[in-house]
């Protein structure tokens, strides 16, 4: 498949929604959605969870998807992933199907909570996905001491999960997920569970993380802040059936310290994030 | 460990002084009806002095007990067949063959309960089914059938400790296989685990702690099962032939030296698999 520079962002419904920012010239979809259904047959009737969905992630991008809960968030990361199969239209990652994707380990996933194994420690938890991928003993403890550092928890590699408090258990499974170099990154609400403070600090470490690896991201959060900060396009969502409402290209620099969300550009774009939820609300 | 020892010694000591009691109330028609016999009048002291050292008592007094359990075990060669050690040893090897078997039973089946749907539908109502049979209305036919087939000693008993002992371990192992939540599961997919990698890095370590509580029933129902096996093997050796022989005999003491033989043993073995969970929870970071 061939993409044109101007056909990297499809949404569904644009509502006049032309991309702020500019884009690098040679763009390469890595992961890209078209006309994607997903009904769940339930014991109270289908539940349309996707709906004619159409996306392309490129190559580096920082995507957040943001809309009220139930809108199929999960669902659309758990598609990517092959760990939910679309009812209609296609998904490809990295130009195959997502079960290739998934069988040649080509993304790390990150889920809302830990999942730290209690008996194994920090360093054992990540060296996990390691020993099933067969990687040899001395690049497994290589890998494992590069990846604590990526996320800051150099020394804690000795640790048990309940030692460490919950951002820093949080911050050992994107290590987890970092450690056998896949290229995409998918979040799904990662520090949701998290309070506001510790949040903050892990977002902009995210950001430090992104910068240095250079991870295509695709990263679920219902904090318009977070999404806002975070991303270098923003997915609005919105629900029965869920549905892709609007996508926004950030204007904000790459290099973004946390006071940059006191700044008139930034209150912008979130404007436009909020605005775009109530529109997505308002026709239901 | 400290603090629950006064606590303990208080009602270890309170047991002790009721069975006192209970060994002179039990026990004084007897020696009531003897003074009658002889003409002897009976003091208060008289009385329960007597009480406390009959020959054959409706209950022995702990001290009588605990004389022969040290004459029996300490003063008697271990290979002699008066020895309580030698009992204790026939029921004992049985138990823990019994145990083994039923563990890697318990274990095969859970495996099989949560890896196959036709089992997991199927050999559930089995097991239960199993066990609501009275285990001392089939272990006769166990014995004899296993006898008539040449198959005698050891192993009779030891299949009916493992009858036993396979319960706890079936149903703990299923409940512990299958405590990862679906997130952990779908995880392991994520790296395109194969089934062998999450069954050993992921199912197997969660049902551990599961593991060692069914452990701990299943080796108190294996030695209950070797101890049920020695009732109808002719009372040759065991602490279960003690039991039946003492019986017979109307040897109290000797009835209750080999049931707080048995208690102990259970103690001792559930007291061992306490240690080794403990130790290896601890090594796991799970406790
Ligand atoms: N496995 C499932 N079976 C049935 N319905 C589901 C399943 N997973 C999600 N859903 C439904 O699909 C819709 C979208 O869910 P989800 O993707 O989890 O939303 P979000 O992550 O945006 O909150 C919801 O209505 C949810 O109840
Ligand atoms: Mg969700």
């Amino acid at each position: 498949m061939a993409f044109g520079n101007s056909a990297d962002v499809m949404a569904s419904k644009t509502d006049g929604a032309t991309p702020i920012g500019g884009r690098d010239a040679a763009t390469e979809a890595v992961i890209s959605a078209r006309n994607l259904d997903l009904t769940f047959q339930t014991n109270d009737g289908p539940i349309h969870a996707l709906k004619d969905v159409n996306l392309d992630i490129n190559k580096g991008e920082f995507v957040s998807f943001i809309g009220p809960s139930g809108c199929g968030k999960t669902t659309f990361l758990r598609v990517m992933a092959d760990l939910e199969q679309p009812t209609g239209g296609t998904v490809t990652v990295n130009g195959v199907s997502p079960q290739e994707a998934r069988r040649s380990r080509a993304y790390g996933y990150v889920f809302q909570a830990a999942g730290l194994y209690p008996w194994r420690t920090i360093g054992g938890n990540i060296r996990l996905p390691l020993e099933i991928m067969g990687i040899s003993k001395a690049e497994q403890a290589e890998r494992v001491a590069r990846v604590l550092e990526l996320v800051e928890l150099a020394g804690f590699e000795k640790k048990f999960p309940w030692q460490l408090s919950g951002g820093m258990q949080q911050r050992a499974s994107i290590a987890r997920a970092l450690s056998f170099d896949a290229d995409i990154l998918l979040m799904d609400e990662p520090f949701g569970a998290l309070d506001e403070i510790v949040r903050d600090h892990l977002n902009e470490q995210l950001l430090k993380l992104w910068a240095r690896t250079r991870k295509t991201v695709a990263f679920v959060t219902h904090s318009i802040p977070e999404a806002v900060y975070l991303s270098t396009k923003i997915v609005v969502m919105s629900p029965r059936p869920g549905r892709i409402t609007d996508v926004i290209d950030s204007p904000l620099p790459h290099d973004r310290p946390l006071e940059i969300r006191e700044t008139p550009e930034f209150l912008e774009v979130a404007h436009r994030v909020r605005e775009g939820l109530r529109a997505g609300h308002a026709d239901v | 460990m400290r603090q629950s020892f006064v606590p303990v010694l208080t009602v270890l000591t309170f047991l002790v002084v009721l069975w006192y009691a209970a060994a002179v109330w039990l026990n004084a028609p007897w020696a009531h009806d003897r003074a009658t016999r002889s003409g002897e009048v009976l003091t208060t002291q008289t009385l329960i002095a007597d009480t406390w050292s009959q020959d054959k008592p409706k209950l022995p007094a702990p001290h009588q007990v605990a004389t022969e359990i040290w004459q029996t075990t300490v003063e008697k060669n271990i290979t002699s067949k008066r020895s309580l050690v030698y009992h204790a040893w026939v029921t004992l090897s049985a138990t823990l063959l019994g145990f083994v078997l039923g563990t890697g039973l318990g274990v095969l089946l859970a495996i099989g309960i949560v890896y196959n749907r036709v089992m997991d539908m199927s050999v559930m109502p089995w097991v239960i089914a199993s066990q609501t049979i009275p285990i001392l209305a089939i272990a006769p036919m166990i014995i004899v059938v296993l006898n008539a087939v040449g198959v005698s000693g050891l192993l009779p008993k030891a299949m009916i400790s493992m009858y036993l002992s396979f319960f706890p371990v079936v149903v703990g192992m299923v409940k512990g296989l299958r405590s990862p939540d679906a997130m952990q599961l779908d995880q392991m997919r994520t790296w395109h685990a194969s089934a062998a990698q999450s069954f050993w890095k992921l199912r197997l370590p969660a049902s551990m702690p599961y593991l060692f509580t069914s452990l701990k029933i299943g080796m108190a129902a294996s030695l209950v099962g070797a101890i049920v096996g020695e009732l109808p093997t002719g009372a040759v050796a065991g602490l279960g032939a003690r039991l039946l022989a003492g019986s017979y005999y109307g040897q109290t003491i000797q009835i209750w030296s080999a049931l707080l033989v048995a208690a102990a043993l259970a103690a001792a073995l559930v007291g061992i698999i306490g240690i080794v969970q403990r130790v290896t929870l601890k090594r796991m970071g799970m406790s």
